[in-house]
C-alpha cells in the first residue's frame, strides 16, 4: 500500500507542469531585483554592442569557419583562454559584491543583498570560479602548448577536442542564464544534501546546477582522455618519458586525475539528479537515503580537483623559472617525481574536508596524515626552483614576478592548509573565515598568478607579439598587494570565529577587517583592470613588440623552435628529440634549419559537429532544469542522431601539399633573416 | 641516426621520404584510438564503481519495504545473465571472422549478438516492469533506489551498444571491412565484453548475495 503511494507520489512531482512550457512563465524573469534588472540592462547592451560589431564587420562567417568549427589544438587552447577571461568578469563581480555586502553589513548598515540573493551569489562565485575560469584557463593551455613541447601536430582526437570545448561553453551558458532567467542555486558550490535536494532546495536553481556541471563534466572528461592519449602516443622520436618538459609532466598526471576523478562527480551528480527529478532516495533524510554519503562521494572528486587546477600551474612554473634563469631546472627528476606522488596522493586526502562530521579519531589520523605528507613533495618543489634560481641569471621580466608573487604566497597558503590538516585544529577552524582564506591563499596565489606568468610568457607565441611590460608590472603589483589586503585580515577573523557564508553581522566589532578585505577586492579589481589595459595596449603597439625569431625569451622547449604564431600544422619536420630541454640542445649544438625536402603533411578536416552537438545539448540542459519534457526530448534525440550522422563521415582528414608548406616555410625563412639582420 | 658519438652532428629533425610517409601516420592514429578507448572505458568503469559503492552502502536501506528475497526471481536472471555470456562469444566470433577479413562472417555473427542482447534487455525490462506493478518502485527505499540505478545504468549501457551494433552494421554493409570499421569493431568489442565484466559483479553483488544471504 504504502509502496504505491511513494510511487503515485514521484510521478506526480513529475507531471505537475505545464505540458508545452513546464514550469516557464513570465514570473520567471527576477527583474524586481533592481541589481539583476541593472546588470540585464549593461550585459544586453553590452551583448549588442557585440552583436553588432561581429555583424557590422562581417565577422560571423570568419568565426564560426575559423574558429567555432576549428578543430586546431591552437586555436582550441585560445578560445579555452578566451572563455575563462570572460568567465573570470564574471566571477569576480561576484566577488566583489560579496565584499562590499560585507564590508556594509559589518559596519552595522543592512547592505544591498538580501539572504537568498547573497546565497546565490556566493554559489555562483565558487562553481565559475573553479569550472568556467580555473578549468578553462588551465586546459587552455594544455591545450596550447603541450602538443607543441611533444612535437606533435596536434592532439590525439581532434574532434573530441573541438567537442569538449564547446560542452564546457554549454555548461557555462546555462550558468549565465540562470542570472536573468530563473535564479541560481543557493547550496553552495558543492551542493551538500540534503539541502541541495528538493526538500529544500525545490528552485530551479539547484537544477541549473546539475545540468551545468553535467554537461561541462562530460566535456572535460573527453578532453582528459584525449591528451592522456596524446602525452602518451604522439611525442616526437627520443622523446622518452624521462626527456619531457615539466609541463608536460604535469599535464599527463593532471589528465590522468581528470579521468580518475570526474566520472566519480558525473556518478554524484546523476544520483544527486536521481533524487530531485525521479525521487529516488539516495541523499535524502528518509526512507534509508545517506547525505553524508554524498559529502564524501562529492569531495573523493572535489579534492584531486584542486590539484587538477594546481599540478599543471606547476609546470607552468617549472617552465619559466629555467627559461628567465637560463639554467636547466635543477632536480628534474625530483620534479617528476614530486608530481606522481602528488597525484597519487591526491586521490586519499579526501576527508580532511570533513573531520567534523564524526567519522571517527582514527579515520581522521588517517586522513590528517596523508594531508600533511602531501605537503613534502610540494615543498620539494618549490626548493626546485629555488635553487634553480641560485647562482642564475635572473631576468626579471613579467612572467618572473608572477612566479615570484606566487613562490611567497603559495608557501604561506600551504602552511595554513597544514595546519587545517590538523583533526583537533579543524574542529575549531572548520567552515570558518580562516579556512576562506586559506584556499584563496593557495588558489589565487598558486592557480591564479600561475595563469598570468603563462599568459605573458607564451602570448608571443600565440600571438607574435610579446605584451607590454609596464602594465602588466602594474596589474602584478595591485594583484599582490590586493591579494595581501583581501585575505590577511579573513584570517584574523576567522581566528575570531567568523563563520563563512554569512551577509549579516550582529555586531559592528569586525567592521576594519572588511573594509580592509574590501579594499583589498579593488586592488584586485585595479590589477585585472590593468590586465585588460595591457592586451589592449600591446595589440595597438604590437609591429614594436613583433617577434619574428620564434623564441622571444631564450626559451628551452620545442614550442619555440617554431615561428610565432606557428603554421597551423606546427612542425614542418618532426623534431628528434636527443635530451631534456630539446629546443636549448638544439641551439647548444648549431641546429640547422631544414628549408628543402618539404613532404605533404596529414591533417584533420574542421567540422561544425561540436558546435551542433553541444547547441542542442544546451537546450535539452535548459528543457530539463524547466521541465519542458518534449524538448528535453526532442535536444537529446537530435544529438544522438547527429552524432551517430557524423560517425557515416569517413572523409575526416586530408593531406597539406608539399607546395603550401614550402610557400609557408619560405616566408618564415624570409623572416628568420630579417630578424638575424 | 641518433647520434650517439659526439663526433657526427646529431639528426634534429625528421626527415621523411616523400613516397612513404603516410603510412606510418596512419598506425601510429589507430593504436592511439585503441588506448583512448580503453582510458574511456576505465573511466566508465570508475562510474560503476561509484554506483557498486552506493549499492554497498544503501542497499540494506528497506526502509520497511521489500528485500531483495523477496523480489528477485533468480531464474529469470540466470537466463538474462546466459543471454549476455552468450552475446559476448558470439562477439569473439565476429571478430575472429573479421581477422578473417570475412565479411558476411562478421555481419552475421554481430547479428546473433545483437539478437541475444535484446534478448536480455526484454528480460531486464520485463524483470523491472513486474517489480513496479507489485510497488517496488525505485522511489520506494533507498535499496531499490541504488538497486534500479547500478542495473538500470548497465541497462542503459547495453541500450547504448545495441544501438551501436546497427549503427555499425549499416557501416559495414556500406563500407566493409575497411580500416576504419575494423577500429569500430574492435571498440565495439572491447565495450561488449566490458559490460559483460560489470554484469558479473552486478548478478554477483546484488542478484546472488540478495537471494543467498
Amino acid at each position: 500500500m504504502s509502496l504505491s503511494h511513494e510511487a503515485a507520489d514521484g510521478i506526480a512531482h513529475v507531471s505537475g507542469v505545464d505540458p508545452v512550457f513546464g514550469k516557464l512563465s513570465w514570473g520567471v524573469f527576477p527583474f524586481y531585483e533592481p541589481i539583476i534588472l541593472y546588470t540585464f540592462i549593461v550585459v544586453a547592451l553590452g551583448g549588442l554592442a557585440v552583436v553588432g560589431a561581429l555583424t557590422y564587420f562581417r565577422l560571423w562567417g570568419y568565426l564560426w569557419k575559423e574558429w567555432f568549427t576549428s578543430i586546431d589544438h591552437k586555436k582550441i587552447g585560445i578560445m579555452y583562454m578566451v572563455l575563462g577571461l570572460i568567465m573570470l568578469l564574471r566571477g569576480f563581480a561576484d566577488a566583489l559584491m560579496m565584499r562590499g555586502q560585507q564590508a556594509i553589513a559589518a559596519s552595522g548598515g543592512e547592505g544591498y543583498l538580501n539572504a537568498h540573493h547573497y546565497d546565490q551569489i556566493f554559489t555562483a562565485h565558487g562553481v565559475i570560479m573553479i569550472f568556467f575560469v580555473a578549468m578553462p584557463f588551465v586546459t587552455g593551455f594544455m591545450n596550447y602548448v603541450m602538443p607543441l613541447q611533444i612535437g606533435a601536430r596536434d592532439v590525439a582526437f581532434p574532434f573530441l577536442n573541438n567537442l569538449s570545448f564547446w560542452l564546457t561553453v554549454s555548461g557555462a551558458i546555462l550558468v549565465m542564464l540562470s542570472l536573468f532567467v530563473g535564479e541560481f542555486s543557493t547550496a553552495g558550490w558543492l551542493a551538500y544534501a540534503p539541502y541541495s535536494g528538493l526538500e529544500y532546495s525545490p528552485s530551479v536553481g539547484m537544477d541549473y546546477y546539475l545540468w551545468s556541471l553535467n554537461i561541462a563534466g562530460i566535456g572535460t572528461t573527453l578532453s582528459g582522455i584525449n591528451l592522456v592519449v596524446t602525452i602518451i602516443k604522439m611525442r616526437a622520436p627520443g622523446m622518452t618519458l624521462m626527456k619531457m618538459p615539466v609541463f608536460v609532466w604535469t599535464s599527463l598526471c593532471t589528465n590522468i586525475l581528470i579521468v580518475a576523478t570526474f566520472p566519480v562527480l558525473a556518478a554524484t551528480l546523476a544520483l544527486l539528479t536521481a533524487d530531485r527529478y525521479l525521487g529516488t532516495h539516495f541523499f535524502t533524510n528518509d526512507l534509508g537515503g545517506n547525505p553524508m554519503m554524498y559529502v564524501n562521494l562529492i569531495w573523493i572528486w572535489g579534492h584531486p580537483e584542486v590539484y587538477i587546477l594546481v599540478l599543471p600551474i606547476f609546470g607552468i612554473f617549472s617552465e619559466i623559472v629555467p627559461t628567465f634563469t637560463g639554467k636547466r631546472l635543477f632536480g628534474y627528476t625530483s620534479m617528476v617525481y614530486a608530481t606522481c606522488v602528488i597525484m597519487v596522493l591526491s586521490y586519499i586526502v579526501w576527508l580532511h574536508h570533513f573531520f567534523t562530521m564524526g567519522a571517527g579519531a582514527n579515520v581522521n589520523a588517517f586522513f590528517g596524515i596523508t594531508t600533511m605528507i602531501i605537503s613534502i613533495p610540494t615543498g620539494a618543489k618549490i626548493f626546485n626552483w629555488l635553487f634553480t634560481m641560485y647562482k642564475g641569471r635572473i631576468r626579471f621580466e613579467t612572467p618572473m614576478l608572477w612566479v615570484m608573487g606566487f613562490m611567497l604566497t603559495f608557501v604561506i597558503g600551504g602552511m595554513t592548509g597544514v595546519l587545517l590538516a590538523v583533526p583537533p585544529a579543524d574542529y575549531v577552524l572548520h567552515n570558518s573565515l580562516f579556512l576562506i582564506a586559506h584556499f584563496h591563499n593557495v588558489i589565487i596565489g598558486g592557480v591564479v598568478f600561475g595563469i598570468f606568468a603563462g599568459i605573458i610568457y607564451w602570448w608571443p607565441k600565440a600571438f607574435g607579439f610579446k605584451l607590454e611590460p609596464f602594465w602588466g608590472k602594474v596589474s602584478f603589483w595591485c594583484w599582490l598587494i590586493g591579494f595581501y589586503l583581501a585575505f590577511m585580515p579573513l584570517y584574523v577573523l576567522g581566528l575570531m570565529g567568523v563563520t563563512r557564508r554569512l551577509s549579516q553581522f550582529e555586531t559592528t566589532f569586525y567592521s576594519v577587517y572588511f573594509i580592509v578585505a574590501l579594499v583589498g577586492a579593488l586592488f584586485v579589481a585595479a590589477g585585472i583592470g590593468a590586465f585588460i589595459v595591457q592586451i589592449l595596449v600591446s595589440i595597438k603597439k604590437r609591429d614594436q613588440l613583433r617577434d619574428t625569431t620564434g623564441d622571444p625569451w631564450n626559451g628551452r622547449t620545442l614550442e619555440w623552435s617554431t615561428s610565432s604564431p606557428p603554421p597551423y600544422y606546427n612542425f614542418a619536420f618532426t623534431p628528434r628529440v636527443h635530451d631534456l630541454d630539446a629546443f636549448a640542445q638544439m641551439k647548444r649544438e648549431g641546429y640547422v634549419r631544414p628549408t628543402e625536402g618539404y613532404v605533404p603533411i596529414h591533417m584533420p578536416r574542421y567540422t561544425a559537429t561540436g558546435v551542433v552537438m553541444a547547441g542542442l545539448l544546451t537546450v535539452m540542459g535548459f528543457a530539463l532544469v524547466w521541465h519542458v519534457w518534449w524538448l528535453a526530448a526532442l535536444s537529446f534525440a537530435a544529438t544522438l542522431l547527429y552524432g551517430i550522422g557524423h560517425t557515416f563521415n569517413y572523409n575526416r582528414d586530408y593531406y597539406v601539399p608539399a607546395d603550401e608548406v614550402r610557400e609557408i616555410e619560405n616566408q618564415r625563412t624570409q623572416q628568420l633573416a630579417g630578424a638575424a639582420e | 641516426m641518433t647520434g650517439t658519438s659526439s663526433d657526427t652532428p646529431k639528426e634534429f629533425f625528421v626527415i621523411e621520404d616523400p613516397h612513404h610517409g603516410d603510412d606510418h601516420g596512419e598506425h601510429h592514429h589507430e593504436t592511439g584510438t585503441m588506448l583512448g578507448f580503453w582510458i574511456y572505458l576505465m573511466s566508465d568503469c570508475l562510474i560503476f564503481g561509484i554506483l557498486f559503492a552506493t549499492y554497498a552502502v544503501l542497499g540494506q536501506n528497506y526502509a520497511a519495504g521489500p528485500a531483495p528475497a523477496d523480489l528477485f526471481e533468480i531464474e529469470l536472471i540466470l537466463v538474462a545473465t546466459f543471454a549476455l555470456l552468450f552475446s559476448s562469444i558470439t562477439f569473439g566470433f565476429a571478430v575472429l571472422r573479421m581477422d578473417m577479413n570475412d565479411l558476411r562472417g562478421t555481419i552475421l555473427w554481430m547479428i546473433i549478438t545483437g539478437l541475444f542482447g535484446a534478448g536480455f534487455l526484454y528480460l531486464e525490462l520485463k524483470e523491472f516492469t513486474h517489480l513496479w506493478h507489485i510497488g517496488a518502485t525505485p522511489m520506494a527505499s533507498a535499496f531499490l533506489s541504488s538497486f534500479f540505478v547500478l542495473v538500470g545504468t548497465h541497462g542503459l549501457h547495453v541500450l547504448g551498444g545495441s544501438i551501436w551494433l546497427i549503427v555499425l552494421l549499416i557501416q559495414l554493409g556500406q563500407h566493409g571491412l575497411s580500416h576504419e570499421n575494423k577500429r569500430r569493431v574492435m571498440c565495439l568489442s572491447l565495450f561488449w565484453h566490458f559490460l559483460d565484466l560489470i554484469w558479473i559483479g552486478v548478478f554477483s553483488l546484488v542478484y546472488l548475495t540478495g537471494v543467498l544471504l
